[in-house]
């Protein structure tokens, strides 16, 4: 029987298509409840209750949505590239779980585990902007397409700062292969050899940069319903408008990952007595995800030239200057090498 | 040049501002919450309440509006309709008392008209209907609203007398 699978083609296909169902489906599960955590999370903050009504507690809140999504009409606006329409929110949803074939969940738990790992992720969240995109131009109106604009800009823009603050985690790790970084992490002195610590100020800068790349407020300006009339998703209704959605937030835990991974040791457990394994992983990206939720409970959204400045005026500068920084402490081995420690041969 | 303010450009720097709103927000987090569980949980009301409105009858059964006109007088929004005809037994009554509660704008003018404390805006305020035609109150519905709603009718014009 296991001869099946790694010896013929078909059955190969087959172990691919069960790996990949075996992403995506817990992913989307966890999703439904993950919208369900941050709506709690928010509402909690502003002494709301959130949802309560749909199962108990409200947990089942998240699944009567995607059901109210899924049965309403689907609107078309008249002179919509009807191709481009929907093809865009496929590309958003797309894009966002194709970066996940990389992800590893646990130590080699990992659908494809190429040593250009985090470039892949890299590159597919820039090619999400693509959604952004095609989805204001093909809407056919002005609204959507200012908005798309705005957000593909802002999307590009911190896309500039967080490839800059991954390099230098690439040169701590001297790998680009998730694994590897992990493992570059792990030493007997638990959650202190992580690199959240050597890297500090690019964890702060990372996780902002995050919320900007996903379009979670204070950056939320491609969907501030209430002073820019939404964004790129104005003309949009029903599944389409549901795939955008999912996208966005697929993006956002993917975000989770990314900063689990290279900061907080993915699936290393903090403490030497206590053994590695993929709960620590979902934990981690769980308390990251918590702060994402915080963050938008807490903040007043960003005006569009605010965000701009932040993005080329601070947060560029800063990184830069902390490649340089991280390039130098690593070859020179400076604070007792911390920041070389190489997973695999210099 | 201009003067930096080195302290200001610290608390930017290490996000000041947010980490006040994190601490902030999780001790708003577990405070006990504002919302109430409507259906299930109802907040207090005043007695000077302005509700779904009643018609009330005297202790024995006697309908107290004596068609003075006054409520469809003094109301601004003219959402009472009323026709009156001496009853057979010489005393003066309505045949029609109408009430349009789409139109009506619950300013409680028609209450505070009324000599013989007949037509008032109760404590009822979930009488939303699925149809326009269910919100015409007529006579009847006035009355079985009163007989419905009379023991807290009575108990709030008992606890606002002393202001009036």
């Amino acid at each position: 029987m296991a001869d099946f699978f790694f010896t013929t083609t078909t059955g190969g296909l087959l172990l691919i298509v069960g790996q990949i169902l075996l992403i995506v489906v817990p992913l989307l599960v966890a999703l439904a409840f993950l919208m369900y955590a941050d709506r709690k999370i928010w509402a909690a903050v502003m002494l709301r209750r959130g949802p309560n009504v749909v199962g108990v507690f409200g947990l089942l809140q998240s699944f009567a949505d995607f059901g109210k999504y899924i049965v309403k009409e689907v609107v078309v606006p008249a002179g919509a590239d009807r191709p481009v329409f929907f093809l865009a929110p496929m590309i958003s949803l797309v894009m966002a779980l194709v970066a996940w074939a990389v992800i590893p969940f646990n130590d080699g738990w990992v659908l494809s585990d190429i040593n250009v790992a985090i470039l892949f992720v890299f590159a597919i969240s820039s090619l999400e902007v693509y959604g952004v995109i095609m989805g204001g131009w093909a809407s056919n109106s002005k609204y959507p397409f200012l908005g798309s604009l705005r957000s593909a800009a802002q999307m590009i823009s911190y896309e500039v700062s967080i490839g800059l603050i991954i390099i230098g985690v690439i040169i701590s790790s001297g790998s680009m292969n998730f694994g590897h970084i992990v493992a570059s992490q792990s030493s007997e002195f638990g959650l202190l050899s992580w690199y959240w610590l050597p890297h500090f100020p690019m964890l702060i800068l990372f996780f902002i940069s995050a919320l900007a790349e996903t379009n979670r407020p204070p950056f939320d300006l491609p969907e501030a319903e209430s002073e820019l009339v939404a964004g790129y998703q104005v003309e949009y209704s029903s599944t389409p408008f549901l795939l955008f959605m999912i996208g966005e937030l697929v993006a956002v835990v993917l975000m989770c990952a990314l900063i689990t991974l290279l900061f907080f040791g993915g699936w290393l457990s903090p403490v030497p007595f206590l053994p590695d394994g993929i709960f620590w992983m979902v934990l981690k990206m769980g308390v990251v995800f918590f702060f994402f939720s915080m963050v938008k409970a807490i903040t007043p959204r960003y005006r569009y030239d605010q965000l701009m400045r932040l993005g080329w005026k601070v947060f560029l500068p800063f990184s830069l200057v902390w490649v340089v920084f991280v390039a130098f402490a690593a070859k020179f081995e400076w604070f007792w090498g911390i920041y070389a420690r190489w997973a695999v041969g210099v | 040049m201009t003067q930096i303010d080195y302290t200001r450009a610290a608390k930017y720097f290490l996000l000041q501002d947010f980490a006040k709103g994190f601490a902030l927000g999780i001790r708003y987090m577990f405070k006990p919450k504002a919302t109430l569980n409507y259906p299930h949980e109802k907040g207090p009301l005043s007695p000077r309440f302005r509700g779904e409105h009643a018609l009330r009858r005297y202790p024995n059964g006697e309908e107290r509006c004596i068609a003075c006109k006054l409520c469809e007088a003094i109301c601004p929004a003219q959402a009472i309709t009323i026709d009156a005809e001496p009853r057979d037994d010489g005393s003066r009554r309505t045949t029609r008392y109408d009430i349009d509660m789409t139109k009506c704008i619950y300013c409680g003018f028609c209450q505070e008209a009324c000599p013989v404390d007949a037509i008032v805006e109760g404590p009822n305020f979930e009488f939303s209907t699925e149809t326009r035609e269910e919100l015409f109150y007529d006579k009847s519905k006035l009355l079985e609203n009163g007989d419905r709603w009379e023991a807290e009718i009575a108990r709030n014009l008992e606890m606002d007398a002393p202001y009036r």
